[in-house]
């Protein structure tokens, strides 16, 4: 089996070592992975703030440089259910684009989507000797409707304890921009979400995505809660 | 809520997080009302069919209104009630005020009423209204708007129940569920007993049968179409549904869905006025068909859907922004996710503020509405719309087109990154300002410290 790697802007830019983990995973289980060298990010923040116009060169792009793949896997539900759910959306006046989109959204998957559904594999052969307690992000499990995936490949994780968290599928509040525009309401969200990450009584809070980590963990930080936020990639990888 | 000359709900919505009885309030109120859908729900192992079924009847009757309606006027009419067109709210509260001229009214929980200011309007033809549902009696004695679809107080303790019933009862009445709420039987009870005219909403419309039905459950709606003499039933041009079979699934969506019952109390139909030889009923039935603002949304193909909504209010419940803001952020009767759609194609782009970004896109109100309307889909054609036609501000079109400017070539973003590295370092050392939007971030989080080095820095090796 042959996967392209989508790494993702953020992950790229930021959280560089859930990318090298996605990779190590991917390739534990047998998986060889192409990074193509010309990606950059798939648009979602300019589409989601409603800057379509300014997304579609970036999903032109992401296109062009995916269209080869048999499968695109990335650390982030949210960027590839841009590309399976939204690429169509943005680019329904250009027909061709469209069917090239379709295309390519059929084969992009969130990396445990990718693990459990396509290679039918839950256990990455980690250990990972900690309580995790792991927040459901919300376009991986609405929009690309991953619920068991993740679960399951932490369930199987070594040494590792998965702790039950309250409200688990409420939104941590970060949604691109509207952490920004609506900095209260967004900071309201967060405070809750951080409130049930503490009484979950985890070492280490995990989730699909680098960006609700990144809300999470900047939340944490000027608590200077203990707790760690860790993408599911880096846990997976552990050994 | 101050009126200005937009809906700012960025500034309402800080109101409501600084109301502490609000959040509590909201909070435990929704949170109720998701543990009562959850099992009713579940326990239906169609449900997803049926949302789907219920969205393809609503979605093939908006593509042919005019022959629905048209059908549902003769058939209403065949049984001997009344058929009025509206063409705006203004025109459907002339006509109901004109019928109910001087008269004695009482009016049940209507959203569309709500949206028209129906009492208003009644008050200035000589009316004395009264509202025959509990909450919004409560509502109209407080001089309120609803805050909830379903709960219309629930921006209220019951402190300050107890005090508006006191007075409206003219004797103190102690803050205890029970004794307000048959306080409030008795006052109404009587006013239900004198009134001449009875106003209700519409859930569905039968065009085949030309039957209206309403759902409830207190029965003051039972009351108001079979006391009073004259009975006005209002509806959206919307409320039109093709055949009586297909309310069994409505039926079953509805309740689930609003209230996390079985079944409403009270399902009334209601075909044409009393005839020959019955007991009960009004002599004279009219229903008010009104437009409003509809055709033009139905006109539109990307946001059509949003008129197939029943108005449960479960996309409020699950609503992670209206959980903290309640209904009121919204000036608007139409809140939550729903408002937060229809308020911007009701009003106008411009009126509504930035309310369609007010949304962290999470999609659990697209989750759970019973008619399976795509409302973070809306959200984001609204957005769209907002950038192409209001535009945006200019720190936000600054970073989004610098944004996607270094994005559109990597050699841009290798560079970008350094300069940003660099910058931060300034940052930090405090020589210069963090810029928008990370200022607006680290209010309340830290950002993250960039590592050493990207991935893509690791890529050639
Ligand atoms: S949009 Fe859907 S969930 Fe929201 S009130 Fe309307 S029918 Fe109910």
């Amino acid at each position: 089996m042959r996967a392209a790697l989508f790494v993702t802007c953020l992950v790229d830019q930021l959280f560089p070592a859930a990318g090298e983990a996605t990779m190590t995973v991917l390739r534990r289980l047998g998986v060889s992975v192409d990074v193509p060298i010309a990606q950059t990010c798939c648009g979602q923040v300019a589409f989601n703030d409603g800057f379509w116009d300014e997304a579609r060169p970036l999903a032109r792009r992401h296109l062009d440089i995916f269209e080869h793949a048999d499968a695109v896997v990335a650390p982030s539900g949210s960027c590839a259910a841009m590309v399976r759910e939204f690429y169509p959306m943005l680019l329904r006046d250009e027909p061709a684009l469209m069917e090239r989109a379709q295309a390519v959204g059929h084969r992009t998957y969130e990396l445990s989507q990718f693990l459990v559904d396509v290679l039918g594999a839950d256990d990455a052969g980690a250990r990972f000797p900690h309580r995790v307690a792991y927040h459901p992000a919300c376009h991986g499990l609405r929009a690309l409707g991953l619920r068991e995936q993740p679960l399951r490949l932490l369930g199987k994780v070594r040494d590792l304890e998965v702790r039950r968290l309250g409200g688990a599928e409420e939104c941590c509040g970060f949604g691109g921009m509207f952490a920004v525009k609506f900095e209260s309401l967004s900071s309201a969200m967060l405070d809750s979400k951080i409130r049930a990450i503490e009484g979950s009584g985890a070492d280490y809070v995990t989730a699909t995505d680098a960006s609700c980590l990144m809300h999470i963990g900047g939340g944490l930080s000027r608590r200077a809660s203990p707790i760690r936020p860790i993408h599911l990639a880096e846990i997976l990888a552990a050994q | 809520m101050k009126p200005s000359p937009h809906i700012d709900f960025d500034r309402n919505a800080r109101e409501a997080l600084g109301n502490e009885f609000l959040q509590r309030a909201l909070r435990s109120a929704m949170v109720r009302f998701r543990e009562l859908q959850a099992p009713v729900i579940a326990e239906i192992p169609e449900w997803q069919a049926l949302r789907a079924y219920a969205h393809e009847v609503k979605l093939h009757t908006l593509g042919r209104l005019d022959r629905y309606l048209q059908q549902l006027e003769q058939e209403v009419s065949a049984r001997g009630g009344r058929v009025h067109w509206a063409r705006d709210g203004g025109e459907a509260a002339t006509i109901i005020a004109r019928l109910a001229r001087g008269r004695y009214v009482v009016k049940s929980k209507s959203m569309t009423s709500e949206e028209i200011h129906l009492n208003e309007a009644l008050e200035r033809a000589g009316c004395e209204v009264t509202e025959g549902d509990l909450g919004e009696y409560l509502i109209q004695l407080a001089g309120e708007a609803p805050s909830h679809i379903i709960a219309p107080v629930v921006h209220r303790s019951k402190e300050s129940i107890a005090e508006l019933l006191s007075a409206a009862a003219g004797t103190p009445l102690p803050a205890e569920p029970e004794v307000l709420t048959a306080a409030a039987r008795r006052l109404l009870r009587q006013r239900f007993l004198r009134a001449d005219v009875g106003i209700t909403g519409v859930n569905f419309a039968v065009a085949e049968t030309g039957t209206i039905v309403v759902v409830e459950n207190e029965g003051n709606i039972r009351l108001t179409t079979s006391l009073p003499r004259i009975h006005i039933a209002l509806m959206g041009i919307e409320k039109v549904i093709p055949r009586v079979a297909d309310l069994a699934v409505f039926l079953t969506l509805l309740p689930r869905a609003a209230t996390g019952q079985r079944m409403s109390s009270y399902v009334s139909f209601i075909t044409g006025p009393r005839r020959p030889g019955e007991a009960d009923g009004p002599e004279e039935f009219h229903l008010v068909i009104m437009d409003n603002g509809r055709a033009r949304i139905q006109a539109d193909a990307e946001m059509r859907e949003s008129l197939a909504c029943i108005r449960c209010g479960a996309c409020l419940d699950v609503c992670p922004v209206f959980e903290r803001t309640g209904g009121h952020a919204y000036e608007s009767e139409y809140s939550g996710p729903i408002g937060a759609v229809i308020t911007p194609l009701y009003r106008g782009l411009r009126a509504a503020g930035d309310l369609p970004f007010a949304s962290s896109l999470c999609g659990a109100c697209g989750e759970v509405c019973p008619v399976k309307i795509d409302l973070p889909r809306l959200l984001l054609e609204l957005r769209a719309r907002v950038v192409r036609e209001r535009g945006a501000s200019w720190s936000e079109r600054i970073f989004v087109r610098a944004w996607t400017w270094v994005m559109t070539r990597p050699a841009r973003l290798g560079f970008a990154a350094r300069a940003a590295r660099m910058l931060q370092r300034l940052v930090r050392r405090r020589l210069l300002p963090l810029p928008y939007p990370f200022s607006r971030w680290t209010v309340s989080r830290d950002l993250p410290v960039p590592p050493a080095r990207a991935f893509r820095d690791g890529w050639s090796k």
